[in-house]
C-alpha cells in the first residue's frame, strides 16, 4: 500500500468513527455538559461584576458584623468554581472517558498511530 | 551607587539575598539534575510529557501566581479594600473556561504550541505564522511587566535604589532565568516552578494563620481591625468602589477588565503551553483541578493577607513605603515575623518573577523555533529534531537579553498596563481563534487570521490611545496626550470584535475542510492517536 492509499483509508477511518453513532454520544454528552456550564458560569461572574460595578449600595448590606453582601458573592463565586470544577470531573469520569477510550482502543488498534497529517 | 537606606526600614537585604541565592542554588541543582535526559524536542519543549496531573497543576500554579498576583493583590486590598479582591475572583473564575473547554481538547490535538492546533486544518504556513506572532507579543508584554516589576521589588526589598545596582539585579535575574531555560527546557522550568510554588503557597498559609490567629479566627473582627486603622471613613474598605467606583467611565474600565480577566487566562501561551507536558488529556484535567484547587486557596489566603496588611500595618503606612501597595505584604511580614520572615517573603517574591519569567521565555522560544523556523522556515523539512531544539534554544537567549535590556529600560515606567495588555491580547487574539478551531466545523485560515491579527492590532491601537499610555497623571508618558479611547482595558470592545472578525474572515473565504474537521474533532475528543510521553 502507498502512503497515500493508507493515508485515505485513514481519512476515510476518521470519518466513519466521526459519523458512526458512539461517537455522536461522546459530543452531545461533552457539548450538552460544557457549554451550558460556561453559559452559567460566565453570566453568574458577570452578574456579580455588575453588582460590583454598579450596586453598590446593595454589594454594601450588612448580612452579620462585617460580612456584607458582595463579600459573601466574592466567596460564592470561589464555590462555585469549586463546585463546577467537581461537577466536570465527575462527568467526565463516568460519561466521557469510558466511550472515549473505547473509541481510541479501537482506532488505535486498526491503524498504526505513526499515520500522522 | 547602591543606597542601601531608602528599603523598608528594620529590613535586612543582607539576610534577603542570602534567602535568595540559596532559592536559585537549590534550584540550579535540580535544573541540572532534571536536565540530565533532555534530548528530543519534546523533551526540551514539554518535559518529555512525563509530569503527572498534580506536578503539572503545581507548576501551573507557580507559573500563574505571578508577583502581581501576589504582592499586587495583596496590597490592592490592603490600600483599596474591597476592590482588590476583585482581581482575583476574576483571575479564579477563568480556570474554568480552561477546564471546560481548552486544556484536554487542546492537549489530544496539538504537539508543543497553539500553532500546532490551528495547523491541524488549516493552511500551516500563514496560520502559524499567525499564532506565533501573538504568542510572542503577549510573551513580550508579560516579561517585560515582571522584569520592570523586579526593577520595583530591588529598591523595596533589597533597599537597591541606585540606578546602577537595580539595573545589576536586573541583569542578574534576566542570566539566572536564562541559564534555567537553556539547560533545563521545559523539564527544569517546571522543576523551578513546583519548588516556587510550594514556597509561596506555603509561605502565604504560614502568614495566613499567622494574622487569623490574632483577631482569634474571626474573619469580621479582621476586618474590624482594618477599618479602624484606616480611620474615618474605614469602612468605606469593605465595599466596592473605592478605585473602580469614581465615575461612570471608571465602572465601565472595570467592567471591561473584568471580561479581559476571565477570557484572558484560557488564552495566555504560557499557559497553554503547560497542558503539553503530561502524558494524556486526563491528567491534563488533573493538572486544571489541582490548578484551580491551589489558585483559589491562594487568592482566599490574599484576601486575609490584604486586610490583614491594612489592620496591622495600616494603609498610611503601606502607601508611603517604597514600592506603595506592593510593599503590604512585605510589611505585613516584617510586622509578624520581623527580617527573617521578610527575608524568606523577599526571596518568595523574586522567585516568583524568576519563574514566571522562565516560563514566558521557553514558550516564546519554542513558539519561535517550532513554529516559524520548522514549520513556515524549514517547511518542516529540519534536518533531525535537534536543529530545532538549538534554534529553541538561541532565540531563548535573545528574548532573555531583550528582557534585560527591556526591564532596565522600563524600571522606573509605569508599566502597569503592560498586564492589563497581555491579558486582553490574549482574551482577544487568542481565544477567539482556539474556541473556533476547537469548536467550529466551518473555521477556516483566513477566519484564523482575523481574528489573531485583527484582535492583536485593535487591541494595541486602543491601548496605545488610551489614558494608560498617554493624557492622565498616571500615564506611561504623563506628560503627552494623544489618547482618544476612554478606557485603560480595551477587552470590553476588543473581545467581542475579534469573535466577530473571526466569523467574517471565515465566511468569506470558500475554503473549508471537512474530512480534517471530522479527523480532528475525533482526535480532540478521544485521544486517539494524541503525542505520548517519551520513554527515556
Amino acid at each position: 500500500m502507498t502512503t497515500t492509499e493508507r493515508e485515505h483509508t485513514a481519512t476515510e477511518e476518521w470519518k466513519a468513527v466521526h459519523d458512526g453513532p458512539e461517537f455522536a454520544t461522546l459530543r452531545r454528552r461533552l457539548r450538552g455538559f460544557v457549554f451550558p456550564m460556561t453559559a452559567i458560569f460566565l453570566g453568574w461572574y458577570l452578574l456579580y461584576v455588575l453588582l460590583a460595578d454598579y450596586a453598590h449600595g446593595f454589594m454594601s448590606i450588612k448580612l452579620f458584623g462585617n460580612i456584607n453582601v458582595g463579600l459573601v458573592l466574592g466567596l460564592l463565586q470561589f464555590v462555585s468554581t469549586f463546585l463546577i470544577t467537581a461537577l466536570y470531573v465527575r462527568h467526565a469520569n463516568r460519561n466521557l472517558d469510558p466511550i472515549a477510550e473505547r473509541i481510541r482502543d479501537e482506532l488505535e488498534g486498526i491503524e498504526p498511530v505513526e499515520v500522522r497529517r | 551607587m547602591m543606597n542601601l537606606a531608602q528599603g523598608i526600614e528594620g529590613d535586612n537585604p543582607v539576610l534577603n539575598m542570602t534567602i535568595f541565592g540559596l532559592f536559585v542554588a537549590i534550584t540550579l541543582i535540580v535544573v541540572l539534575r532534571a536536565s540530565r535526559n533532555t534530548k528530543t524536542a519534546a523533551d526540551y519543549y514539554a518535559g518529555g510529557r512525563a509530569f503527572s496531573g498534580p506536578q503539572n497543576g503545581i507548576a501551573i500554579s507557580g507559573d500563574y501566581l505571578s508577583a502581581a498576583s501576589f504582592l499586587g493583590i495583596a496590597g490592592a486590598i490592603a490600600v483599596y479594600g474591597y476592590d482588590g479582591f476583585l482581581y482575583s475572583v476574576g483571575f479564579l473564575v477563568a480556570w474554568l473556561v480552561a477546564l471546560l473547554l481548552v486544556a484536554e481538547l487542546l492537549r489530544n490535538t496539538g504537539k508543543f504550541t497553539m500553532g500546532d492546533v490551528l495547523a491541524f486544518r488549516m493552511r500551516q504556513g500563514p496560520v502559524r505564522a499567525a499564532a506565533a506572532t501573538s504568542t510572542m507579543a503577549v510573551s513580550f508584554f508579560y516579561l517585560l511587566a515582571q522584569m520592570a516589576g523586579a526593577g520595583i521589588l530591588v529598591s523595596l526589598l533589597l533597599g537597591v535604589s541606585g540606578d546602577l545596582g537595580q539595573s545589576l539585579v536586573i541583569s542578574i535575574v534576566g542570566v539566572v532565568m536564562i541559564i534555567y531555560v537553556l539547560v533545563g527546557g521545559m523539564k527544569g522550568t517546571t522543576w523551578v516552578q513546583i519548588i516556587k510554588a510550594v514556597l509561596l503557597i506555603s509561605g502565604a498559609a504560614a502568614m495566613t494563620v499567622w494574622v487569623m490567629g490574632r483577631y482569634g479566627f474571626n474573619i469580621s473582627a479582621l476586618l474590624q481591625g482594618a477599618v479602624d486603622k484606616a480611620g474615618p471613613g474605614g469602612e468605606a474598605l469593605l465595599n466596592p468602589g473605592a478605585k473602580y467606583g469614581i465615575s461612570d467611565m471608571s465602572k465601565l474600565d472595570f467592567l471591561s477588565l473584568g471580561l479581559a480577566l476571565v477570557l484572558g487566562t484560557a488564552g495566555l501561551p504560557h499557559v497553554l503551553m503547560r497542558f503539553y507536558t503530561v502524558p494524556t488529556a486526563k491528567e491534563a484535567r488533573r493538572s486544571v483541578v489541582w490548578a484551580i484547587a491551589l489558585i483559589g486557596l491562594f487568592y482566599l489566603f490574599t484576601l486575609v493577607l490584604g486586610y490583614g496588611a491594612g489592620a496591622i500595618v495600616g494603609k498610611d503606612v503601606i502607601e508611603a513605603a517604597p514600592g506603595g501597595e506592593n510593599a503590604a505584604a512585605p510589611l505585613l511580614a516584617q510586622a509578624l515575623g520581623g527580617p527573617v520572615l521578610l527575608g524568606f517573603i523577599a526571596a518568595v517574591a523574586f522567585a516568583t518573577i524568576l519563574a514566571v519569567v522562565a516560563g514566558l521565555t521557553i514558550t516564546a522560544s519554542a513558539s519561535f523555533a517550532h513554529d516559524i523556523y520548522a514549520n513556515v522556515i524549514k517547511k518542516g523539512k529540519v534536518d533531525g529534531k535537534l536543529s530545532e531544539v538549538k534554534v529553541a534554544r538561541i532565540t531563548a537567549v535573545v528574548i532573555g537579553l531583550v528582557a534585560i535590556v527591556g526591564g532596565i529600560l522600563a524600571k522606573n515606567q509605569n508599566v502597569a498596563f503592560l498586564v492589563a495588555l497581555a491579558f486582553a491580547v490574549a482574551a482577544s487574539a487568542n481565544l477567539p481563534t482556539i474556541l473556533y478551531s476547537l469548536f467550529w466545523k466551518r473555521f477556516n485560515t483566513s477566519g484564523a487570521l482575523w481574528s489573531i491579527y485583527g484582535g492583536l492590532s485593535i487591541t494595541i491601537v486602543l491601548i496605545v490611545f488610551s489614558p494608560a499610555v498617554s493624557g492622565g497623571e498616571k500615564s506611561m508618558f504623563p506628560d503627552a496626550d494623544f489618547q482618544w479611547f476612554p478606557l485603560s482595558n480595551p477587552g470590553l470592545v476588543s473581545i467581542p470584535l475579534s469573535f466577530f472578525l473571526g466569523w467574517l474572515g471565515t465566511v468569506l473565504s470558500k475554503e473549508h475542510n471537512q474530512d480534517k474537521y471530522a479527523e480532528m474533532e475525533v482526535r480532540s475528543l478521544t485521544g486517539a492517536g494524541a503525542e505520548k510521553a517519551s520513554v527515556h
